[in-house]
């Protein structure tokens, strides 16, 4: 296990069979801890089972080790993602499919709740992106 | 043959027109209207300009011009400092690159994040079908190949899914992958094949294909692991009509994988010629354009290989050739690959082998993205390449090549074992989550059922209820290992949470990366090291012979039982009492049969099955029909049908002699011939009936009598005699050899029929 001031690398992985004490779900029980008695007494529920923001850091600095660097930005977007509720992640994705902003401006104001909001400064800039393109590519038009 | 009567015909062709390869169409090259595999009209050439650090054009389109796919691939998976180097080199050394096991595979995943696609296409293209395989064999990213499973039936039935899914576990499925026929039953369908994959082994990554918002959800109940559904299309207009965007998919990528959810991406061949926007052009420079979209997007793999149009990609001059390429693209950009070798491509059973040996012999990240574990007719994704009908024929395959092909022999008494076991388990979820209730008939006619017409389960309509209230009461995947394990299933609960508890690390997130025995194995800590002979993945002993247990196997032990079955029944027909030493015959009404070692000793029927009592006995009549006797030696000293026959002849006062060995084969020989120069030769001897051996007994005499018999001619319809019957002939034969002894006289043999040997 490398130093907590230094990156994590390809030799840390799996991190679950090189750290299983360290790798907790979101209430923080320890990985080595959910067990089939923890989960029959209630102890673990399914928020023990979902993954982290740190988790999907330390991927995305072992796929960076790993020379994929564009895997390891998705990482990143994702350990964005974590905290932000289920329905405002599938409104997001609908409202960058095609035609289903009206105007720039609905993208934007988007990216802007997602940075102010959730922190989600990779997803900010990658929604501002498609508005940008959008625009250029005529996408806010009527489709339904 | 449809028309005999047809004039001006070679009715050849009319018995071709009959052939299942006559179903499939093929399609002219015809760039301009999409149908060219390689090469089209309006492929650009391969380039990029730089201005200031930035891309200022790529393979012919200035930025300002971009489209959203350039534009997405530009920005997120160009490297601009490594552009300049690698689409400054000649395409025809890259090619020469990824075929050379001295150039490292990290060397050309670093140069290939540089090229553009129409310079991906321009390498790739440059390799025969032969280059392909072997590049695609080094470039793959985890050393140990996989493979994927459909599980799915056509009534939606969770009892068979259940069942159908620990049977793909056991087969050996890294991944498997569920839909529906009716959307709404999408949920029970998770739920079922979540616990029927639990059943046997530690589990595996499980997908159900729907919807992508419901797919999310279910995935974050917990039931499903990975995702594949994220289309990506190779030209604008097709990414729009198909409902979505570069940004809209990439921001899927990072939802799925936010919820700690395995994702790659659908690309291939064929999609934007079907959805009707190609911009004329090829099959390959548009995969390569969707292939770099989804390396900019962060996916971590592909699902390409043509998938839905490989079968209109493959109707094309050189579609299979470019099928392979594509997939080639693929590896070489890091991504994981699940090659195709889905959606069925012919109705041709040799095209099906030709297309899948390439994959088999290279490996593959998955070498089928949905091998139909299933009968044809139950595959909801529609037939695939291989489906349950063949999958006897792909574990033969694997043994015959010593490939790794990712199955592994299962057998019956486990395999029903598997199905009650799995059966017995969804049951019990269901009633212990109150969401269904089924017989005992229901369950055992799925345990035994091949498909589900066989069944008489839950119909699709039935299932609708059970997955609408999985959903509306929140049912997740803890309240189902909790139901396993409250109803005594514990093994299957502990294997299930083993499988949904990988999750919290992401380290299935990373590259190609599989459950296998409970562990994670991706390309991180299984990476693809081929440089040259003994490197790469090597099957290990113990892999290697669970490939070759397929079932059925002989061996001579198994070939002397079965003789010795037939040997009671032999001594109830036939007594061989052995004599003097043979001598040659004086009497000219005489027709000798020479009889191998083993004939009657430890060998009793031919290989067509007849008693070798019948046999002599219908010989030895026609002989005497004539007018003539038949004298039987055993020779000892051969076990060759020539050498018996001319034996025999040598021993008869009449100089025609039969020489017949235990398995069938027989010859008529004159004792003035040469060796292998016989009069006549029954060499089929599986296809060689009673009455054949009755004319060989009459021509023997005929020819004895001095007539010119018409020979006795043993019709085939072109069986393969080889495959059927060598294995077992050479361990006959063996047995035949191993009782010869070097110079040893022949015996005179008195035959004795008994009351039990009546024909």
């Amino acid at each position: 296990m490398s130093e907590n001031s230094q990156k994590l690398t390809i030799a840390d992985y799996p991190l679950a069979d090189t750290q299983p004490e360290r790798i907790a779900g979101k209430r923080g029980i320890a990985l080595q801890d959910i067990t089939l008695e923890a989960l029959m007494t209630g102890k673990v529920t399914m928020a023990d089972l979902q993954i982290t923001p740190k988790s999907l850091q330390n991927q995305g600095e072992i796929a960076a080790d790993a020379n994929r660097p564009t895997l390891a930005l998705n990482f990143g977007r994702a350990a964005e993602l974590v905290n932000v509720p289920q329905e405002l992640i599938m409104s997001t994705y609908e409202l960058l499919r095609p035609g289903r902003a009206k105007t720039k401006q609905d993208l934007v104001d988007r990216a802007l709740l997602m940075r102010d909001e959730f922190k989600a400064a990779a997803i900010a800039d990658f929604i501002l992106e498609a508005a940008d393109i959008y625009e250029k590519r005529g996408l806010f038009t009527y489709r339904f | 043959m449809t028309e005999p009567n047809l004039p001006n015909r070679w009715r050849r062709f009319s018995e071709w027109d009959d052939r299942p390869l006559r179903r499939d169409k093929f399609a002219t090259e015809d760039p301009a209207n999409g149908f060219s595999a390689f090469h089209s009209l309006n492929d650009p050439k391969p380039g990029v300009t730089m201005s200031g650090g930035k891309i200022a054009s790529m393979d012919g389109v200035l930025a300002h011009n971009f489209d959203m796919i350039d534009a997405f691939i530009a920005n997120h998976h160009l490297d601009p400092e490594i552009a300049v180097e690698a689409m400054a080199m000649d395409s025809g050394r890259l090619a020469r690159m990824l075929v050379d096991m001295h150039v490292p595979r990290a060397e050309l995943v670093r140069l290939a994040h540089g090229c553009t696609p129409a310079k991906l296409a321009d390498v790739v293209g440059r390799l025969t079908a032969l280059e392909i395989a072997f590049a695609y064999s080094k470039m793959r990213a985890r050393k140990t190949p996989g493979n994927q499973a459909h599980v799915t039936n056509a009534k939606d039935d969770p009892l068979q899914l259940a069942a159908d899914a620990a049977i793909a576990v056991a087969y050996g499925f890294d991944e498997i992958e569920t839909t529906m026929r009716v959307s709404r039953n999408a949920w029970s369908n998770a739920v079922a094949c979540a616990v029927g994959a639990a059943v046997g082994r530690a589990g595996v990554l499980f997908q159900c294909a729907s919807e992508e918002a419901e797919e999310l959800l279910i995935g974050m109940a917990g039931f499903t692991s990975y995702a594949e559904t994220v289309s990506v299309y190779g030209t604008e207009k097709s990414f729009t009509d198909g409902d979505d965007t570069p940004w809209s998919k990439g921001f899927l990528a990072a939802a799925y994988a936010s919820r700690g959810i395995k994702m790659r991406c659908t690309s291939g061949a064929g999609s934007e010629l079907l959805m009707g926007f190609h911009e004329a052009k090829s099959f390959l420079y548009l995969e390569a354009r969707c292939l770099c979209l989804q390396r900019g997007m962060g996916v971590q793999g592909t699902q390409n290989g043509g998938i839905d149009g490989a079968p209109v990609t493959a109707s094309v001059p050189g579609g299979v050739r470019e099928l392979m390429a594509e997939n080639l693209i693929a590896v070489w950009l890091d991504l994981e690959c699940a090659s195709g070798n889905d959606a069925r491509t012919t109705e041709s059973e040799i095209r099906i082998g030709a297309k899948i040996l390439p994959y088999l012999i290279a490996g593959s990240d998955l070498i089928c993205s949905g091998f139909g574990s299933i009968l044809s007719y139950d595959n909801s994704f529609n037939t695939s390449l291989f489906n349950a009908e063949e999958m006897e024929d792909y574990l033969v395959l694997q043994r015959d090549f010593e490939a790794d092909g990712g199955l592994t022999p299962l057998h019956e008494d486990r395999a029903l074992d598997l199905r009650r076991r799995a059966v017995d388990a969804i049951s019990a979820v269901l009633e212990e989550l109150d969401l269904g209730f089924p017989t005992s008939d229901m369950k055992s006619s799925v345990v035994v059922a091949s498909g589900s017409n066989e069944t008489r389960s839950f119909s699709a309509g039935a299932v609708g209820p059970i997955s609408e209230n999985i959903k509306s009461h929140q049912i997740n995947v803890i309240d189902v290992i909790k139901a396993l394990a409250t109803r005594g299933f514990n093994e299957e609960a502990e294997n299930l949470l083993s499988v949904v508890k990988l999750r919290i690390s992401g380290d299935y997130l990373q590259t190609a990366a599989l459950v296998k025995n409970g562990k994670v194995l991706s390309a991180i800590n299984d990476p693809n090291d081929y440089c040259g002979p003994e490197s790469g993945y090597q099957m290990s002993q113990g892999r290697r012979l669970e490939i070759n247990n397929i079932r059925d196997i002989l061996d001579q032990n198994e070939v002397l039982r079965t003789e010795a079955r037939f040997e009671a029944g032999e001594a109830a027909r036939i007594v061989y009492s052995q004599a003097n030493v043979a001598q040659i015959g004086l009497a000219k009404d005489e027709v000798v049969i020479g009889i191998s070692p083993a004939f009657g000793v430890k060998l009793f029927q031919t290989t067509a099955g007849h008693r070798l009592s019948d046999v002599l006995r219908v010989m030895i009549d026609a002989i005497v029909s004539r007018g003539l006797r038949a004298r039987v030696v055993r020779l000892n000293h051969t076990a060759d049908t020539s050498f018996l026959g001319l034996s025999a002849a040598r021993l008869s006062g009449s100089g025609i002699g039969i020489g017949i060995q235990a398995k069938g084969t027989a010859v008529i020989h004159s004792s003035t011939r040469l060796p292998h120069n016989n009069l006549e030769l029954f060499s089929n001897a599986p296809i060689t009936k009673l009455e054949h051996y009755a004319g060989f007994g009459r021509n023997a005499a005929a020819y004895a009598l001095g007539e010119s018999p018409e020979p006795i001619l043993v019709p085939t319809n072109g069986e393969s005699m080889g495959s059927q019957y060598h294995a077992r002939v050479a361990m006959i034969y063996a047995i035949e050899t191993g009782l010869t002894i070097e110079g040893a006289e022949p015996q005179e043999i008195n035959v004795r029929f008994l009351e039990g040997g009546k024909l």
